[in-house]
């Protein structure tokens, strides 16, 4: 979201190998804080700007492959283009920023930090999300946050087929439609708590012109937390 | 693990690079497949009365000119041959019932890789890089071709276990993935009197679709059946006379990306193989759907 600054410092994966790039990101956060940094001919290779672990400004100039920006900490990544499997996957903090779409499993595991994707996800988008706040401008596929034990995921399109299965304790706020909620995820009545954590996500994602209320919230109905014999024949 | 690659080419003045095209493609996706590699590629037809089989031997200096000879002298037929190594291509008039049964008889260590009018295949064990460079692949020229990189998860690396599959004439199929009820499928189509040539699972997929298509379904209904028919994981790029077409399983467990362009169609498990391309910036570049058909025609 911010402007690159006119100092960036340009990387080049045609010239340079990914190694050399990450390892100068992982460098002494001291000397890397505050700075832009430019990753020019991407061209899909995997696990571009993984592990980063300071206050940098990434942003990659074209399509990232797997992995992407995967175990982000602090850093603010930005993909210009569209991002291979697992984007952001295990995230802690920072903000990771896909101008495009996004395949399956963006934001698997993820515990903190925003990631924000601007088309579509793929299938199991937030699968087992551990703290995250992940908004998608599109639609995301099916088996969607699978196992998401906290954080929220913000949905301005459609969701496909079972969506929340067997989720804890995150939210998921959906704006269009779902095709099918997975086993133990229900809707729930926005509170006035969860409608500011919206709230503060689209302001955050720059869709401030949305209304929470044009959003339905799904969740657990807790039906699938302890062990119960009548369902039994479901084990 | 696997690695698939499609190419079509719209723009005419482009098919004659479609090998250089493609080259990159297929070496891209080296990682997902190193262990065996293969291609068919679709060309201008032979004449209407003519078909084309593409052959593999074994042996790298295999004597193709005294087969043709010995073809020509036993059958009374003339008969083109091109050879690459242990590669060739036969063109004949002669009825592909004559000319199987002929080679069977005669040189049964001999695999016959196809039988068309457009296609020809080639694979073999070995890098794509090296299989690339064994037939020249990069001096090809068609219209669209299907390419596949191997990572042998569930039978031998041998080139027969190789992709691109065929069955009947002009119609492949390459495979990621790998698919659980193969075998129960195979003892179905065995009822129908179709035979296998090998233990793999891809086989059996492929055989499948030829067969509804040879009972009268189009390539769209016959992959409707097989959305209800196979089980497990895939992505399936198929090529026919003048079509590529692809669909991936309703959990989309293996990955595919296409590239859309006024010039060409490109199909890839990643966009690692797609980024070369010429003028990509400007092609709709965009993820297939689970359990969608997509089709593109020349």
């Amino acid at each position: 979201m911010e402007n690159l600054s006119m100092e960036a410092q340009r990387f080049d994966l045609n010239k340079q190998s990914l190694r050399e790039v990450n390892q100068f990101l992982h460098g002494d956060a001291a000397n890397l804080n505050g700075k832009f940094f430019t990753i020019e001919n991407p061209n899909g290779a995997h696990s571009i700007a993984v592990g980063l672990n300071s206050d940098v400004h990434v942003t990659i100039k074209g399509h990232a492959g797997y992995y992407a920006a995967g175990m982000n900490q602090i850093a603010k990544v930005t993909i210009e283009g569209s991002a291979g499997s697992g984007v952001a996957e295990n995230m802690m903090s920072g903000f990771v920023h896909v101008k495009g779409f996004a395949s399956n499993a963006a934001g698997a595991t993820a515990n903190g930090g925003l990631l924000l994707i601007d088309g579509d996800a793929g299938l199991r988008c937030g699968i087992s999300l551990k703290g995250a706040d992940i908004v998608v401008g599109g639609s995301v596929g099916s088996f969607s946050a699978f196992m998401a034990q906290a954080g929220n995921m913000v949905i301005l399109g459609d969701a496909g087929e079972g969506l929340g299965d067997s989720i804890y304790e995150a939210n998921i706020f959906v704006r269009g439609k779902v095709k099918s909620l997975g086993a133990d995820c229900e809707v729930k009545v926005m509170d006035a708590e969860s409608k500011k954590i919206l709230s503060d996500l689209l302001h955050k994602s720059g869709h401030a012109d949305l209304k929470p209320e044009s959003f339905t919230q799904y969740g657990s109905a807790r039906t699938l937390y302890h062990f119960h014999v009548d369902n039994a024949g479901a084990y | 693990m696997c690695g698939i690659v499609g190419l079509l080419v719209r723009n005419p003045k482009m098919r004659d690079t479609i090998g250089e095209l493609m080259l990159p493609m297929l070496i891209g996706m080296t990682e997902r497949g190193p262990d065996s590699a293969g291609l068919a590629m679709f060309s201008a037809p032979v004449s209407d009365d003519s078909r084309k089989f593409s052959l593999y031997a074994a042996q790298q200096d295999f004597d193709w000119k005294a087969l043709v000879a010995d073809f020509e002298k036993s059958l009374n037929s003339m008969a083109k041959i091109e050879p690459k190594t242990n590669h060739a291509v036969i063109t004949t008039t002669l009825s592909p019932i004559l000319v199987k049964a002929w080679l069977k008889t005669n040189y049964p260590q001999l695999h016959l890789l196809s039988v068309g009018q457009l296609m020809d295949i080639y694979k073999d064990v070995g890098t794509p890089a090296q299989v690339a460079d064994r037939y020249d692949f990069k001096n090809f020229k068609g219209s669209h071709l299907v390419g596949h990189t191997r990572m042998a998860t569930e039978s031998a690396i041998t080139p027969a276990h190789a992709h691109p599959f065929t069955a009947g004439q002009d119609w492949c199929l390459v495979h990621n993935g790998s698919l659980s009820n193969a075998h129960s499928l195979r003892r179905k189509l065995e009822k129908e009197g179709i035979e296998f040539e090998t233990d793999n699972d891809t086989e059996a997929a492929c055989r499948f679709l030829e067969w509804r298509m040879r009972e009268g379904d189009d390539l769209e209904t016959a992959l409707n059946h097989g959305f209800d028919e196979l089980d497990g994981f895939y992505t399936l790029l198929m090529g026919t006379k003048d079509q590529l077409a692809l669909v991936r399983d309703p959990f989309a467990c293996k990955p595919a990306i296409i590239a859309e362009h006024d010039d060409y169609v490109a199909i890839a498990s990643e966009f690692r193989s797609l980024a070369h391309l010429p003028d990509i910036k400007n092609a709709k570049v965009f993820e297939p759907s689970p359990k969608e058909m997509y089709v593109w025609k020349i």
